[in-house]
């Protein structure tokens, strides 16, 4: 369970816009009668890419009225998950994945790069204010590793280099390519390809 | 080698694309209704004789857990879940099949669907996936638009829907009764069983879990035949497998290979071998993280299946391959480890939720030397309240890893954790020294 921290400025109301509703409705009708409250993890989601990536208290009493589901239900499910954010985040999210099999291809040194280029602590905005980065755990592509979630795209086989340039095509309002930073392509074993040849030459 | 044909995915790299057309192309929804009409009984056990085991890393026969749903549909409607939460470090093979190969994923839904009588499937797809999600979505329409799935899919009378769940980044929700839970709203905390889900489970009726890579094979075995599945590996241990190896090699990758395929050939031919060589290896975890890792002793002559492994006091798990090299400090590797299980309890039961963190602090200290030579049996100990105390397989999966390291690495723990505190003149203190260790030696 991770920790999490509710912001301290929240606002005062919050509502889901034309958008967000149709989405919501779109996934309550995916749940039986009378077990809309199965809805509650993508409705917080919902809000929160409404919400310029973070869920403020409002939406969440917002959420528990419009699924008809009590309030408190709602803040332990939005505290629980920790793709949640409960307080607000940079617009590009960097999240490095450290465990162990990116760790043993150089997680750290990424990690290194985002104190250096980006803000020294966690979850501290950097000085424009566009960046913020956290630590995660796995993010399911240790053969690409080490790599970086940023909203919701992600980036493999960087390294240090790479993640710097990654980093200064954002302050340069670009937005980086995401996917393999090596070359290859998806998961096959670079320059050492052994099976599916056919496929790969037809 | 596997043979090229023998392999499931053909489109493991996206060589021709995720398409329905491409998809076809590759033979999925070819005989589909074909299939369906030969009835539920002779689906289920032809999956019974392929000996397919599941893929997500319990290794549980999927005909027979196919055969546990109650074969007339009563008051309660059934249903379908597809356990696509993957997060067990070392583990992206679920990833590759949602966004490259979603075609026979839902072909595979149909089926089982059919077969275990449910008209509603929903795939569970853990929410950093949700690039992955989109693109299982467009096959879904995809589906839906080629009358594949819907009302009356493929004129066979059976009808399906299938709907997108995400999950939002906490790695217990592919326990199934966690994700049950977290399908239903709540907090991912998983339940007691029994009752199994397969009598009491989404919304308290009969369901049926079942891993992607189990379900996306299931069309292609049916279509080819049981025996030509089960002529792959050995008996129990049958059929081809997606490795993830990553790690020390020089070329990490995903590979579909036959069961039982040799550890050492495996790194080698397809992932270009361990850096440094093979002699440069310290240790490989085998099935994902929550496997006991194994040193290289034991690596060399080592087979890829459910029983070789659990011969070797491990598992295959989700045969996710991290391979550490001797350029790195294995206690740390593990202390990190050990840090991902404590940010991913649940905290529901006591031995999980405070003995994560206990495992993770001392190895962090023994990573650093600064532990003492009693506290390696200490966190044995500590590893053997945890493992069958706790209500999921949770316990197990921390504490293994953990035992694995002290199983085969207890010397070069003891080696690097020499202080030794005053403590040990005054060992009956019981503020101390952990009491019960006391009792066992008084006893």
């Amino acid at each position: 369970m991770s920790i999490k921290k509710i912001h301290k400025e929240q606002p005062e109301t919050f509502k889901f816009n034309d958008k967000s509703m149709e989405a919501a409705n779109k996934i309550v009708s995916n749940y039986p009668d009378g077990k809309q409250q199965s809805a509650v993890m993508a409705l917080l989601y919902i809000a929160q890419r409404q919400n310029d990536n973070w869920i403020p208290l409002q939406a969440m009493k917002y959420i528990a009225k419009f699924l008809e589901m009590p309030y408190i239900k709602v803040y332990e499910v939005a505290t629980f998950y920790s793709m949640y954010n409960l307080s607000p985040v940079g617009k590009y999210f960097f999240q490095i994945c450290t465990t162990t099999p990116c760790m043993l291809r150089g997680a750290y040194d990424l990690v290194k790069v985002c104190k250096n280029k980006i803000s020294e602590k966690e979850n501290v905005l950097s000085e424009d204010g566009k960046i913020s980065w956290m630590e995660v755990e796995c993010l399911g592509a240790c053969v690409n590793a080490p790599m970086m979630q940023v909203n919701e795209d992600y980036y493999e086989d960087l390294n240090d280099k790479k993640l710097e340039e990654i980093i200064e095509t954002i302050y340069q309002n670009k937005i980086p390519k995401p996917g393999s930073y090596s070359g290859r392509v998806n998961a096959e074993p670079i320059n050492n390809r052994k099976t599916l040849l056919g496929n790969k030459n037809a | 080698m596997l043979k090229d044909e023998d392999r499931i995915f053909q489109n493991l790299y996206n060589d021709s694309g995720a398409d329905i057309e491409s998809a076809k192309l590759r033979n999925d929804w070819n005989g589909t209704k074909d299939i369906l009409e030969k009835g539920r009984e002779w689906i289920i056990n032809e999956v019974k004789s392929s000996e397919l085991r599941g893929r997500g890393g319990a290794g549980f026969p999927t005909g027979l857990k196919w055969s546990f749903a109650p074969k007339e549909v009563g008051s309660r409607p059934h249903y379908l879940v597809i356990n696509a939460d993957e997060s067990e470090p070392g583990t992206c093979k679920d990833r590759d099949i949602l966004r490259f190969e979603p075609h026979k994923l839902i072909e595979g839904c149909l089926i089982a669907s059919y077969a275990v009588n449910a008209h509603k499937c929903y795939i569970y797809i853990r929410g950093e996936y949700f690039n992955e999600g989109q693109k299982l979505q467009t096959a879904i329409d995809e589906a839906y638009k080629n009358n594949l799935i819907g009302k009356n899919a493929l004129n066979s009378g059976w009808d399906l829907d299938i709907y997108i769940h995400y999950g939002a980044g906490a790695y217990i929700c592919g326990e199934e009764t966690a994700l049950l839970e977290s399908l239903e709203g709540k907090k991912g905390q998983p339940r007691l069983k029994p009752p199994f889900p397969a009598l009491i489970g989404l919304y308290g009726c009969p369901t049926i879990i079942n891993n992607v890579e189990t379900v996306a094979a299931v069309p292609t075995i049916l279509r080819r035949g049981a025996k030509w599945f089960s002529s792959l590996g050995r008996p129990k241990n049958t059929g081809t497998k997606i490795y993830c190896i990553s790690g020390n090699v020089n070329n990490p990758c995903n590979v579909e290979e036959e069961m039982g395929i040799p550890l050492k050939e495996l790194i080698e031919t397809h992932a270009g071998g361990v850096i440094g060589g093979w002699d440069n290896l310290k240790a490989v975890i085998p099935g994902g993280s929550s496997m006991p890792m194994l040193p290289k002793e034991i690596c060399d002559n080592m087979k890829m299946d459910f029983d070789a492994c659990v011969e070797n006091k491990t598992g295959l798990g989700t045969a996710g391959i991290v391979v550490i090299n001797n350029d790195q400090d294995i206690i740390k590797c593990m202390a990190r480890i050990a840090r991902f299980y404590k940010h991913e309890s649940c905290g529901q039961c006591t031995p999980c939720r405070e003995g994560s963190g206990w495992m993770w602090r001392m190895l962090e200290r023994m990573a650093a030397g600064e532990a003492t030579p009693d506290e390696v049996d200490m966190l044995f100990d500590v590893t053997k309240q945890i493992e069958g105390h706790t209500i999921c397989a949770f316990g197990e999966g921390s504490s293994w890893p953990v035992q694995g390291l002290i199983r085969h690495f207890k010397d070069e723990i003891l080696e690097r954790n020499k202080f030794d505190p005053v403590v040990k003149k005054q060992k009956n203190i019981p503020y101390l020294v952990d009491q019960h260790l006391l009792e066992k030696e008084n006893a």
